[in-house]
């Protein structure tokens, strides 16, 4: 209990003084995993509306399979990205490994899945319901497809609020990629790793609230700017 | 203005699903004006009818032709389903729906949106959103979004089938007043008191198959077939 307690208090103690490391490690957090929640978005939202819409061979295969994905281990995300981007790798002439855009590849790869997988959910969904609507009324492929973007846009966002909440608590990956290099790589996840292991819990637990306050604070502010659970609106 | 998707063949059509014949040999002419009512037990095919003449069910044999290319058709026809579909929109938008489709402005869409709104009596309502409407509410949206691309032809799938006798009533006058200004109407019903206030003629479809084509005043005077007399007796057919 006393853990918790003096955890508490760091915490408050690191916020209320500008404890500038504390400032710099929270808002690397917020740039990779933002960075990578838009890319994912860009990528993941347009797939599975398109798998929704379209019909073609192999879509259950495709389907089935993005779902897999989104159970991907980031450990083992991790350990690959490292292959691709360490020296002797495929990439390894662009010496991203050890930075930040390591990190927000590795993320990409763990959240697109994730993000196409309930954006793909939703749209199915509001397609079932528009169905005989749309057909009734001829829409063209287009027309369909942008009337189900945009009355599906709440369930978009919130497919890319899961994906932002998968990152912003992934450790796995982040570390290998990353490697934890203070006032480079060092993230809020990655320095409770190290905190606890040192046995700093009172530091470690400090961190993990602040974690918390933000991801809250940011599905709020976005719920907020939305509109979304007013009162009547979707 | 093109010419009228009238008259229309409709010849030995038969839709088919899972190996079970939905509408079986089924040949009918249906009047360019008027209410027709099509009737019969569950499962006895009417959505599937309805449906079918409006382009919307593959047939497995037999042909329906109108008078105009599939594609002047379909605009110029509109449907009503049983359970209204509500577009996760305001209601003033959800009936603009089908004139934005067609290119429309907005502002245009939404002027004639608003006076549709009036028409159906759910002007106060026009900017809350869809889902907090009152099922009979809904059902009129409906219809107006149906409406307000002024179709020749308007199908209605027992578009009051869980109304209570208020909101239908006001369905009612609203598809008199519609088939007054010119729009041809072919509507399913269970509801045999609803048939006999609207029907100008009667289609009785019972397993698949077309029982009855009548007059309404002969259909319901003097039915010709057993099981429309059952029907009409109140009496369980199968």
């Amino acid at each position: 209990m006393t853990e918790i307690f003096e955890g508490l208090k760091a915490a408050i103690w690191l916020i209320v003084t500008f404890d500038a490391d504390l400032y710099e490690i929270a808002l690397r957090s917020l740039y990779v995993t933002i960075t990578a929640v838009i890319f994912s978005s860009v990528i993941g939202l347009p797939l599975g509306s398109y798998l929704a819409l379209r019909r073609f061979r192999r879509r259950r295969l495709v389907v089935a399979l993005l779902n897999a994905l989104m159970g991907l281990p980031p450990v083992v995300v991790g350990l690959i990205v490292y292959l691709m981007l360490s020296r002797s790798g495929p990439f390894g002439v662009f010496g991203l490994l050890f930075t930040p855009t390591a990190m927000i590849i590795a993320q990409v790869v763990i959240i697109t899945p994730l993000v196409a997988s309930i954006a793909h959910q939703a749209i199915r969904e509001l397609w079932a319901e528009y169905h005989d609507l749309l057909i009734s009324l001829n829409a063209t492929r287009g027309q369909r497809m942008r009337t189900l973007l945009w009355d599906g846009r709440r369930a978009l966002l919130t497919a890319s609020l899961a994906g932002f909440g998968r990152g912003i608590g992934e450790v796995g990956a982040i570390m290998i990629v990353g490697g934890n290099i203070d006032h480079v790589t060092r993230v809020l996840t990655t320095a409770i790793a190290l905190e606890t292991g040192k046995g700093d819990f009172a530091l470690a637990l400090g961190l993990g609230f602040v974690l918390i306050f933000l991801a809250v604070a940011i599905n709020l502010l976005i719920h907020r700017i939305s509109g979304t659970e007013v009162h009547g609106r979707w | 203005m093109v010419g009228s998707i009238f008259p229309v063949e409709i010849a030995d059509v038969t839709v088919r699903k899972r190996g079970q014949a939905l509408l079986d040999g089924i040949s009918l002419s249906l009047a360019p004006q008027g209410i027709t009512i099509v009737m019969g037990p569950n499962g006895a095919g009417k959505s599937t009818l309805l449906k079918a003449l409006h382009g919307m069910e593959r047939l497995n044999g037999g042909h329906i032709q109108w008078s105009q290319p599939k594609s002047v058709t379909q605009k110029r026809q509109a449907f009503v389903f049983q359970t209204p579909i509500l577009m996760r929109r305001p209601v003033i938008d959800n009936v603009a729906y089908p004139l934005t489709l067609r290119g429309v402005s907005s502002a245009e869409a939404r002027e004639k949106a608003r006076q549709w709104l009036e028409r159906v009596k759910l002007g106060p309502a026009a900017h809350q959103h869809a889902a907090e409407l009152s099922g009979g509410e809904r059902q009129k949206m409906a219809l107006a979004r149906a409406l307000i691309g002024e179709p020749e032809l308007l199908f209605l799938d027992e578009p009051c089938a869980n109304l209570d006798g208020r909101a239908t009533r006001e369905i009612e006058e609203l598809l008199l007043v519609a088939n007054a200004d010119g729009t041809r109407i072919i509507m399913a019903t269970h509801d045999m008191g609803q048939a006999r206030r609207l029907a100008d003629d009667v289609v009785f479809l019972n397993k698949a198959k077309l029982l009855e084509h009548a007059d309404a005043q002969a259909f319901f005077e003097s039915p010709t077939t057993p099981q429309a007399q059952a029907f009409l007796k109140g009496e369980i057919v199968e």
